[in-house]
């Protein structure tokens, strides 16, 4: 659509930038303050300078933790945007099945993160979990408590179950947008099914898939309830993640000058990675 | 036919797993502690509402259902009144920084809210919000109005523009067109991000905690409670845990003849 | 009231300097609107991407600088605004 240039827009853009500059501004330029200094209390705080950074940079339970994320996030995309397109290419294309199948779908995502790692954690339980006994019983050792894979593997099927909704209902979404007529052409030229899917449907879902891969990307980057939860982190730093590392540090240690360096790290990366989906995004629209 | 009935068969299957984590919790919270720990059953042996019975008849603890509801409410509403004329503004006009305007805002839904926990704490304390129901809904806007913006813009962007310069023809002030012609044009949109905006809202804990003590307390702080000295109280805990279902359920009633257009943002 | 947010002078520096940036921006842009084209970088870019490209590129530079040595940071800054400049002009 043809934009009209009009700075007078600005005013109907205001009560939104001023509601979240004053939740986003204020606390970020504190977080940089906190990072140059020493904090040990109400007005007693040395400057450090870049120490900080310096040592956040160099700290390997830090690092660790952020290719942990990373490991976790890249599973997560990895398992769910197929699963989820999957689900959504058998879901019923309409009439009271679709959207009772719509209606339980979503479930999942509308439980709170923390019930969510409660579930799970008696779920997965071997004595009074039915999916850890039945684990069990199948003659595996399973035990998510104290064995890292386990625990591991648990974590991960836990955020599959809670999301892959999201996706698989965004994916249904975009198919629903595909007019019948496409359908209907590519049965007279006797098309494959995969044809259909490869030339007809992937590409139509393509936006969509972009906004999936983006809210999957970002939550999976900041997940902290739920394994907190389920595992408390452990066993050992095993599912501990950044945003737990994050908030045990400022919050638990009160270790507020390196926690603060560390959130700016940990913001410059999602910052990148996102403004690269974005301009893909934007790019993706302009072609159209 | 055969290729329906095993698509029927598979999206059957998928749904029953997804569900049974919730059968597993709804069933643990009709069971006596007893029976939970004395071994596996499959249903409730001895059916029991004893766990809702606490939880409906002591206040502390069905106040954070209450208090939960109110923040999610006033943030659903603030979101809404805000988010609708940024969307318009995004969707019809150029303006200077638009797009970076645009990206900022959705910088914000990608912080994750650990980064601000103690900064937010501090602020709102500063300005005496500590502890209020406001507090928690102001802070929710961080991640839910710049979701809301990119949904609605989306939507909007569908209705012709057409129709703008149709109602100024007629003699039609803006906020009259925007209120009487407008929004119930995008009325699916609206509902959508509604739907949105209260499920990231119910959902989210760290913030919600943070920001709170004992007056806005939500119930996912005080389900922490049930882990007492003699052990967890396994029954309460997945009949609270329960009832934190049942608001998403009634929300997804109301707006499920949208999701399927709304899902997609509006932007396919 | 606001003894909490712990100001630093070099803190408020830096968000000055940001502020001062962004606001030359904003007149030079309604002096002479600029339009989209591309330079050397692959996406067609305005000037204000370009400055955020930037930006964010120069915190990476810094970020690399204090992680593999021990050389001042004006070194790094000096590197970011050479950059920065490089980027606005032909990028």
């Amino acid at each position: 659509m043809q934009k009209v240039q009009n700075n007078k827009a600005w005013w109907l853009v205001l009560p939104v930038f001023l509601l979240v500059a004053f939740s986003a501004l204020i606390p970020l330029m504190t977080v940089v303050n906190y990072s140059v200094q020493d904090i040990f209390g109400p007005g007693q705080a040395f400057y450090v300078g870049t120490e900080w950074f310096k040592e956040v940079l160099s700290n390997e339970r830090l690092q660790d933790s952020l290719i942990r994320q990373f490991i976790f996030s890249g599973a997560v995309l990895l398992i769910q945007i197929p699963l989820g397109i999957g689900v959504a290419l058998m879901m019923p294309k309409s009439g009271i099945k679709g959207s009772l199948c719509l209606i339980l779908l979503a479930i999942p995502l509308l439980i709170p993160w923390n019930v969510v790692g409660t579930i799970w954690q008696i779920f997965a339980r071997g004595d009074i979990g039915l999916f850890g006994w039945g684990i069990n019983q199948l003659g595996i050792d399973y035990n998510y408590t104290g064995d890292t894979l386990d625990a591991w593997l648990t974590v991960l099927l836990m955020d599959v179950w809670h999301w892959t909704p999201l996706v698989a209902l965004l994916c249904y979404s975009g198919l629903r947008a595909i007019p019948e007529a496409f359908y209907q052409a590519a049965e007279i030229d006797r098309a494959s099914k995969w044809a259909v899917f490869r030339y007809i449907q992937l590409p139509r879902l393509k936006s969509v898939l972009i906004i999936a891969v983006l809210l999957r990307f970002m939550d999976s980057f900041m997940i902290y309830i739920e394994p907190f939860v389920l595992t408390g982190g452990g066993p050992g730093s095993s599912t501990t993640f950044l945003s737990q590392t994050l908030t045990t540090m400022a919050i638990g240690q009160f270790d507020l000058g390196r926690a603060a360096a560390f959130s700016l790290i940990y913001f410059l990366i999602v910052l990148l990675i996102s403004w690269l989906f974005f301009t893909a995004i934007t790019h993706a629209d302009k072609e159209k | 036919m055969r290729q329906t009935r095993s698509k029927n068969v598979g999206i059957t299957l998928f749904i029953l797993l997804l569900l049974t984590p919730i059968y597993w919790l709804l069933n643990m919270s009709f069971k006596t502690n007893q029976e939970i720990l004395g071994g596996l059953t499959l249903w409730p042996q001895n059916f029991t509402l004893d766990n809702y019975a606490v939880i409906f008849t002591d206040p502390s603890w069905y106040s954070g259902y209450i208090n939960s509801m109110i923040y999610v409410s006033i943030n659903v509403v603030i979101t809404l009144l805000v988010a609708l004329p940024a969307a318009y503004a995004f969707s019809r006009y150029k303006f200077l920084g638009d797009k970076h305007l645009f990206f900022w805002l959705l910088s914000n839904r990608m912080a994750p809210p650990a980064v601000f926990l103690l900064p937010f704490f501090q602020l709102y304390s500063s300005i005496g919000l500590f502890d209020t129901h406001i507090a928690v809904a102001l802070a929710h806007c961080l991640f839910n109005v710049p979701l809301a913006v990119w949904i609605l813009e989306g939507f909007m962007s569908g209705v012709p523009r057409e129709y703008d310069e149709m109602a100024y023809i007629d003699g039609y002030s803006f906020p009259k067109f925007f209120v009487k012609v407008f929004l119930p044009m995008i009325r699916s949109g609206i509902g959508v991000t509604a739907f949105f905006a209260f499920m990231f809202s119910w959902v989210e804990l760290l913030l919600a905690r943070t920001l709170t003590s004992v007056d806005a307390q939500p119930i996912g702080a005080i389900m922490t409670r049930t882990i007492g000295a003699s052990g967890i109280d396994w029954g309460v805990l997945a009949a609270a845990g329960s009832l934190t279902i049942i608001p998403g359920l009634l929300v997804i009633w109301f707006v499920r003849n949208h999701v399927a257009k709304g899902f997609a943002l509006g932007r396919v | 009231m606001i003894a909490w947010m712990n100001w630093t002078p070099t803190v408020a520096i830096f968000f000055a300097v940001i502020a001062g940036i962004l606001a030359v921006m904003t007149v030079f842009e309604i002096v002479s609107p600029c339009t989209e084209r591309k330079g050397f970088l692959p996406i067609a870019t305005t000037r204000g991407d370009r400055l955020f490209i930037g930006l964010l590129s120069a915190a990476y530079i810094h970020l690399a600088f204090l992680a593999v040595s021990d050389i001042t940071l004006w070194v790094a800054l000096a590197v970011s605004v050479a950059w920065l400049l490089v980027l606005l002009r032909w990028g």
